[in-house]
């Protein structure tokens, strides 16, 4: 089962309103996609607490029916 | 028998680096815990690694124990460290070298530039 990318902006932008996201599809299977997210909040945060928060958006899709998103995170 | 929560508990409290992984470091089993293998291969610190294709308990339990969805897992010192993504990204900033020195772990190769 595939995630739209679109979709998987939409989660994410939904959590992080400020943040802007950029995502690629990597395989164009709609089923490996690479995403960099980049969003004022993650200042001061680890890069764990960065993804985790991204993971988080995602409401338990990553891991499941998302096996393969490729992520990227900064504050700026 | 133990929990797979007991079990992973002991394994990162045992060893300096565990690598929570699909397959094993001979034989990965998914191109995300491979791309993890090579990175730990190239700097040359010693690991242990977990397969936990081997039992539904620890495939679930990993992302339980950590809070974190996604294998592979990698834990230095006791501490999850992160992803595949995370540790990559370290890897190319230099920052996973640093971080094994930091910790008292052997690194091989000095970081590429």
């Amino acid at each position: 089962m595939a995630m739209e990318a679109n979709e998987i902006e939409r989660l994410i932008k939904a959590a992080l309103p400020d943040a802007s996201v950029e995502i690629r599809d990597l395989a164009g299977d709609g089923d490996h996609y690479a995403a960099t997210v980049v969003s004022p909040s993650f200042k001061g945060k680890t890069r764990v607490q960065q993804h985790k928060i991204v993971y988080d958006a995602l409401q338990g899709q990553m891991g499941g029916v998302l096996h393969a998103l490729a992520l990227q995170t900064s504050a700026e | 028998m133990s929990t797979a929560h007991e079990q992973i508990e002991a394994k990162v409290k045992s060893s300096d680096v565990v690598l929570f992984m699909k397959g094993t470091p001979q034989f990965p089993q998914c191109g995300f815990s491979a791309q993890v293998v090579q990175i730990l291969d190239y700097l040359g610190t010693p690991y242990a690694s977990v397969n936990v294709l081997e039992t539904a308990e620890m495939r679930q339990g990993i992302k339980d124990y950590s809070n974190w969805p996604t294998v592979p897992q990698l834990y230095v010192k006791g501490e999850f460290l992160g992803g595949c993504d995370i540790v990559r990204e370290m890897f190319q900033a230099g920052e996973l070298q640093t971080h094994f020195e930091q910790a008292g772990l052997p690194v091989k190769q000095a970081a590429p530039n």
